[in-house]
């Protein structure tokens, strides 16, 4: 696979098995290369130099906040034992299909990975922690846990070494807020998956019953076995800036080819990944694209001005965004803004966990009021409500967010609302009436971006 | 109203020894009660407390948080219609409409009959499959109307009982923990793992 553009030959490094049906087996993945990374880690490398690898390739957490894994890791306090690892399987965010992929398809890439960093942190527990609705994704973890274990994979004694740890299937019951890493740990420990206070800021210093634990994402870890085999410096090799390797995109919504590809981190482009006809082949019936969400949908949305932008964190959040979970939806010229930023906070509403009232009531606020504009009662002042209750949540809607509340749930919710609102005005006003006055700042790059005037030269 | 059959008390028990802190397979049990009644009934609840160590409040209190967890009976076929943006934008309120019809209930109610039970859910990771839904969890990808008409006599028919177990079935595939396993890491024992010690000395560390 390689990205156009780009005569480099790149690697499928996280999704190298899934055109293979039997691609979950045991059997297959050794046959395919899988485990050797693990015999290498255990037999000829030190937990230092696994970690220094992963340091090199500057891996970037896959699950959304995008902190580089081997940072994350050196955060564990010396000399604190156990270390409990938390593979976070909870995909839940708006757009988001990947995890479940790796999950379904390549459950032993997910373990190796997971064993690999258990072995460079000094972790002796590991909990897999996949959404609850995944049966699926369980059942084929489940299956492979009980094969890795019966082979000597997992363990007592990891291939004859003296690396021991035990890898426990564990699922959730539905809350997207449990993705959250504390409230995944709450969760974890038998109780109402809400987000905890911070400080302590990391779980790797208090995390899983207080002790050092490691939070990282099923594509994260799916990325240290290739890395491990082939060494930091060759993953680093791929991407630009800060974002290096390849990555999963999820391209949903109004193209011809939705999909989950592996591409090139940081040098694709987001016209590639639309219009690319290995990759979205364009916009259903050669509409035009009106906004799409370049991350999930706790992102701001961007326009066509923004295509030719790489999927390069740095670039993306100097527009204005974020790549968050690599969940791409297009939206075309039909689309009814003012309901699909509707639907989106309805979301946000119901998965707040009440814990903080700015995002209990706020977009509960926020979904009553596009829900009775849709209803066709909005009233001429309800735009800048809906700003003014945005700025309660996270204040001047700015970008990164600024937030009054203890998780970025509530100011996930701005998002749509920001976006919609300040691009497509025109909409709001037809559903209130009004001249749409706003009287709120916003100062997020991405809301105020003006479409490129035509004609103009560059 | 049931408690635990002996057999799945026994499974409760080795659930439990996975954990370092018993609470931590409350959901676990829960899923378990589900799995053995089709909800969870208020003498499971009691049960679980009983188990980890918990008061039968703490045990609601932590079940009433999720969605999947149902203190109700439900149809023998739970369907989720996801209407979230992707499938939004591609017809799943169609979906659901259809489904309404079809069924003759609301989004969030069970059939007379007690066979289905509709849902109008958030995004269910199927996001470039739109639209999709779930029955009792398992997925259908790209669902077009003629189709769900089929599915539900299927369902109806029992016809699909491999692909789609009871409601409360998860995995059909449990995970068995070996008799040698490494073993819980309790977090009162404060002990560096012996590979650890490798560091800085990696030439003369594990063998090749
Ligand atoms: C509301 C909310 C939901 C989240 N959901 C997920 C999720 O489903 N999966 C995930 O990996 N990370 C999710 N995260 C991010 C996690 O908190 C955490 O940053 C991540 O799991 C760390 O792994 P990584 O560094 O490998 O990305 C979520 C964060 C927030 C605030
Ligand atoms: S921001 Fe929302 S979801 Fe996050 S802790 Fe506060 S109430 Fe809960
Ligand atoms: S939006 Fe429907 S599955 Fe994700």
């Amino acid at each position: 696979m390689s990205a156009s553009g780009n005569d480099k030959d790149i690697p499928r490094i996280v999704s190298s098995r899934w055109d293979l049906a039997d691609g979950h087996t045991l059997e297959r993945y050794v046959d395919t290369g899988g485990y050797e990374a693990l015999r290498r880690a255990v037999t000829s490398m030190t937990p230092d130099e696994i970690t220094e690898e992963v340091k090199a390739a500057s891996l970037l957490g896959r699950g959304g906040a995008g902190f580089p894994a081997g940072v994350k890791w050196g955060f564990c306090p010396p000399g604190v034992f156990p270390r409990y690892l938390v593979v976070n399987g909870d995909e839940s965010e708006p757009g988001t299909y990947k995890d479940r992929v790796i999950m379904e398809r390549d459950p032993h890439l997910l373990i190796e990975g997971s064993l690999i960093c258990c072995y460079a942190v000094g972790i002796t527990q590991a909990f897999l922690y996949v959404r609850g609705e995944m049966a699926l994704a369980q059942e084929r973890i489940a299956q492979a846990l009980n094969d890795a274990y019966a082979a000597g994979y997992i363990g007592r004694n990891i291939l004859g070494s003296d690396f021991s740890v035990d890898v426990v299937l564990h699922w959730g019951a539905g809350a997207y807020i449990v993705g959250e890493e504390t409230a995944l740990i709450e969760s974890l420990e038998g109780n109402r998956g809400m987000p905890r206070l911070k400080p302590p800021y990391f779980p790797a210093a208090k995390g899983l019953y207080m002790q050092p634990t490691i939070v990282n994402n099923v594509e994260t870890l799916a990325n240290l076995p290739w890395i491990v085999s082939n060494g930091g410096a060759a993953f680093a090799d791929l991407g630009a800036e800060r974002s290096l390797g390849t990555r999963l995109f999820a391209v949903s919504g109004h193209v011809n080819r939705p999909g989950v590809y592996e591409v090139e981190f940081g040098t694709t482009t987001f016209r590639e990944l639309l219009y690319g006809e290995r990759y979205g082949d364009g916009i259903r019936h050669g509409n035009e694209l009106k906004a799409f969400i370049p991350g999930g949908a706790s992102a701001p949305w961007l326009f066509e001005e923004h295509l030719d932008l790489p999927v390069e964190a740095g670039a993306v959040g100097d527009a204005g965004s974020m790549l968050g979970s690599g969940a791409i939806v297009a939206m075309d010229e039909t689309t009814d803004v003012v309901k699909a930023a509707w639907r989106v906070v309805r979301f946000f509403a119901r998965e707040s966990c009440g814990k903080c009232t700015p995002c209990r009531e706020g977009a509960t606020w926020l979904e009553r009021i596009l829900r009775r504009m849709l209803d066709g009662h909005g009233r001429p002042s309800d735009i800048d409500k809906l700003l003014d209750i945005c700025d309660n949540i996270s204040p001047q809607i700015t970008w990164p967010p600024k937030q009054t509340t203890i998780c970025v749930l509530g100011p996930s919710a701005v998002s749509p609302i920001a976006s919609a609102v300040m691009r497509f005005r025109d909409e709001f006003v037809a559903y209130c009436g009004g001249d749409g006055e706003v009287t709120v700042p916003v100062l997020g790059k991405a809301y105020l971006s003006q479409p490129p005037t035509v004609g103009a030269t560059p | 109203m049931p408690r635990f059959t002996s057999e799945n008390a026994a499974l409760a028990d080795e659930i439990i020894g996975r954990y370092p802190r018993p609470r931590s397979a409350m959901i676990p049990l829960l899923h378990l009660a589900q799995e053995q009644d089709g909800y969870v009934t208020e003498d499971a609840m009691e049960h679980i407390a009983e188990l980890i160590g918990a008061t039968p409040a703490e045990v609601l209190g932590t079940a009433s948080f999720y969605e999947m967890l149902k203190r109700e009976p439900v149809g023998d076929y739970v369907i989720n219609v996801c209407t979230n943006i992707s499938c939004l934008l591609l017809g799943g309120e169609e979906l659901l409409a259809h489904l309404e019809n079809r069924l003759g209930v609301r989004a969030g109610s069970t059939t007379p009959d007690g066979k289905f039970t509709l849902e109008d859910v958030e995004c269910i990771a199927a996001c470039t499959e739109a639209p999709c839904m779930q029955v009792n969890y398992r997925y259908f990808h790209r669902v077009d109307l003629g189709d769900v008409d089929d599915l539900l006599d299927d369902l109806r028919a029992g016809k699909l009982a491999h692909e789609v177990p009871r409601h409360g079935t998860l995995s059909r595939v449990r995970q068995r923990l070996p008799e040698d396993r490494a073993g819980n890491a309790m977090p009162e024992e404060n002990v560096e793992p012996a590979w650890l010690s490798h560091n800085g000395t990696s030439d003369e560390g594990a063998a090749p």
